[in-house]
């Protein structure tokens, strides 16, 4: 069979079993629809965090961008991981003591505010949006390559899926599909990277490949890519460039905001008790580390690969998977120096960045492109990231079932997501705006409507962004992580560790955080990328690791307000004190 | 009533410093050995990988999920402990 049809065969089977599990597990209450009425066990449940958290980002792209920064790669590997000690040890157990729908219920509850609760929904939608854009324009690109149909209608079926089993099974839905997802994408990312392990160092575990020497040399992986890297002119792979502060800030930041993002914070709600709680987030880090040690393997064996196969190679002979991914736009190549042969070098080799091909074709049989060359840099080749994991299957040469199975395994890691992204947007409309603020008195029949008709706008609204991405999308993504770093996280931390932070207290340092964090992007990324470079920076921390001084400032306001003003109330002294409980 | 409320603030001041040893370790695999000390640490070979690296690439990872089990057990034990207080 082609790789086409085995990949038609392998996403049709996945997605079966997913409509299959959601006809199965429908919803029927408002607590089913919401938290699965706490009934998930805490296996499972570490399941459905880690696939609910693995988004398209870190199945397709992670590896990629790590194999590029090399040592820096680790701020990725360290902050979507760390982050979990946090939610484990700070968050989880008390929210799920406290234990109602959604993470605004908590902060509007805590500081005895609506004000609270509609500034917690403004953060959770703007976080949630971000992210969930990202997933949809994975599933497209899914589709547009392995499927060869158009990314419109890639993201229009995988609208439909979700949308199902979303409006259909509600949280409950969300739960086992989720844990179905979690199987197919781990079985297909350690696939490819166990074969590729074995063909480079001869070892089956990536993990400890990634450390062992070359199969046919004397020398380590590791060390051989350093030779190879300083050789061409590269900084050495082991060795970062980033300053040491930016890091710090970066890994923080990511740290911080992976404990304070909705979707992941909300699937602690359904399991049956704090010390499920605590058992599942032990569960969830295990399951995700899986995938997160296997990556770095990854990352180095894709880059030895990349670099072996086409460094000082003429176009001609280069490999067929730098053609076909060519052809759809994703690597392009210019011969700068007119030796005919493909050359790698530090910096980006043309400027734009990104290709823009004028549908001819050069003497070599490359697509020709537009853009300048860029002066500064040797560079002859750009790649996408993204495409480091999609190609490695055919860059290693593995049989074509292997790479039908990494496509339906990108889908099941952007579908999770994005199921889990946009029950949480909906359920903080139906039940925190609609129940809880504009409409108290509806039934729960109602509330249910309601909760099932936003699910239907928000999955509509998440396939226009992923159709008609606005240019701004992908790098948006990386932002929500410091946005919520420095609204959500604070306002949860506080409010469980002190009884002294009132409303007016959580509700200024939410709002200074919310402004100060997406200022500083917006000022870096949108008005002046210009400036965008360490010497104009805030003490050299970049946009990527602001939200790490956001969050400081959150706090620090909240505790300067809150000495300004009246005392919280007794009874909210008490709710602290029993959700400390067990 | 008064017994309680010692038990439970005694819950509490246990809770806090469990969580402060973890998160000090916490602290130290990832920000400590994988970024601050990293150069240091990279000196010292450690199975083909140079030490600093291995800790921000892989180290880091495990001795999260070690620290949360960690957790997970000493809170088991405090639940009980705490339990038995209360019942008395």
């Amino acid at each position: 069979m082609s790789v086409q049809s085995l990949t038609y065969l392998f996403v049709g089977i996945s997605f079966s079993l997913y409509i299959f599990i959601a006809i199965k597990s429908r919803a029927g209450s408002t607590n089913e629809f919401y938290i699965a009425g706490k009934g998930v066990h805490p296996v499972a449940n570490g399941m459905a965090t880690a696939a609910d958290w693995m988004s398209a980002a870190s199945f397709i792209s992670m590896a990629g961008l790590i194999s590029f920064m090399g040592r820096d790669g680790a701020v990725y590997l360290m902050g979507w991981t760390g982050g979990y000690v946090l939610l484990a040890l700070l968050l989880a157990p008390y929210l799920r003591k406290f234990g109602q729908y959604t993470v605004p219920d908590f902060i509007g509850t805590r500081y005895y505010s609506t004000t609270a609760r509609v500034v917690a929904v403004i953060c959770l939608i703007i976080v949630s949006f971000t992210y969930v854009a990202g997933q949809m324009r994975g599933v497209g690109i899914v589709f547009s390559r392995f499927l060869e149909v158009e990314i419109e209608i890639g993201v229009i079926i995988g609208m439909g899926i979700v949308f199902f089993y979303a409006v259909l099974g509600g949280m409950k839905g969300i739960t086992y599909t989720q844990v179905a997802q979690y199987c197919v994408l781990i079985f297909a990312y350690l696939v490819p990277a166990i074969f590729i392990s074995i063909l480079i160092t001869g070892n089956p575990v990536p993990q400890f490949g990634f450390g062992d020497r070359l199969i046919d040399q004397d020398i380590y992986l590791l060390e051989k890519l350093d030779l190879i890297m300083t050789d061409i002119g590269f900084e050495p792979y082991t060795s970062g460039l980033k300053e040491r502060i930016d890091v710090f800030c970066i890994t923080a930041a990511l740290m911080l905001g992976t404990a304070g993002l909705p979707h992941v914070i909300v699937r602690f709600f359904t399991v049956p008790d704090v010390a499920s709680a605590r058992r599942s987030a032990g569960y969830a880090l295990i399951f995700i580390a899986i995938l997160y040690t296997t990556a770095p393997a990854v990352s180095s064996f894709a880059r030895y690969n990349l670099l072996e196969s086409t460094h000082d190679i003429s176009y001609e002979q280069a490999p067929q998977w730098f053609k076909n991914w060519e052809d759809i736009g994703l690597i392009a190549w210019r011969d700068k120096n007119n030796d005919g042969l493909i050359q790698h070098a530090e910096g980006n080799a043309f400027d734009p960045v990104k290709p823009k091909y004028d549908d001819s074709i050069g003497e070599f049989g490359e697509r020709i492109i537009t853009n300048n060359s860029q002066v500064k840099s040797n560079n002859e080749v750009y790649i996408d990231r993204d495409i480091m994991v999609l190609a490695n299957p055919e860059i290693a040469e593995l049989p074509p079932w292997v790479i039908a199975l990494v496509a339906a395994g990108a889908l099941a890691a952007a579908l999770s997501t994005a199921a889990g992204l946009l029950l949480v947007i909906s359920a903080s409309v139906s039940h925190d705006l609609i129940k809880k603020t504009l409409a108290t008195d509806i039934t729960e029949k109602r509330e249910l409507f309601y909760a099932r008709f936003s699910v239907l706008i928000a999955v509509i609204i998440a396939g226009l962004f992923g159709i008609y991405p606005p240019g701004f999308v992908a790098q948006v993504v990386a932002f929500a992580f410091g946005l919520a770093a420095a609204t959500l996280f604070p306002a949860l931390l506080l409010g469980i560790f002190t009884k002294a932070i009132n409303k007016e207290g959580a509700i200024s340092g939410m709002i200074a955080g919310l402004i100060f964090t997406l200022g500083y992007i917006v000022y870096f990324k949108f008005m002046h990328p210009e400036l965008n470079s360490s010497s104009n920076w805030l003490w050299g921390i970049s946009p990527e690791g602001i939200g790490t001084i956001g969050m400081l400032i959150n706090i620090l306001v909240s505790i300067v307000v809150t000495s300004m003003t009246k005392k919280t109330p007794d009874e909210i002294r008490n709710l602290v004190d029993q959700i400390r409980q067990p | 009533m008064s017994n309680t409320r010692r038990n439970i603030d005694q819950y509490w001041k246990k809770n806090i410093q469990i969580v402060s040893i973890l998160l000090f370790f916490w602290f130290l695999a990832s920000f400590g050995f994988g970024i601050i000390f990293a150069d240091n640490l990279d000196e010292i070979s450690f199975f083909g990988f140079k030490l600093g690296f291995w800790f921000a690439q892989q180290g880091s990872i495990l001795i999260f999920v070690a620290i949360i089990f960690i957790y997970i057990r000493s809170m088991k034990k405090l639940d009980q402990e705490f339990k038995e207080d209360i019942d008395e």
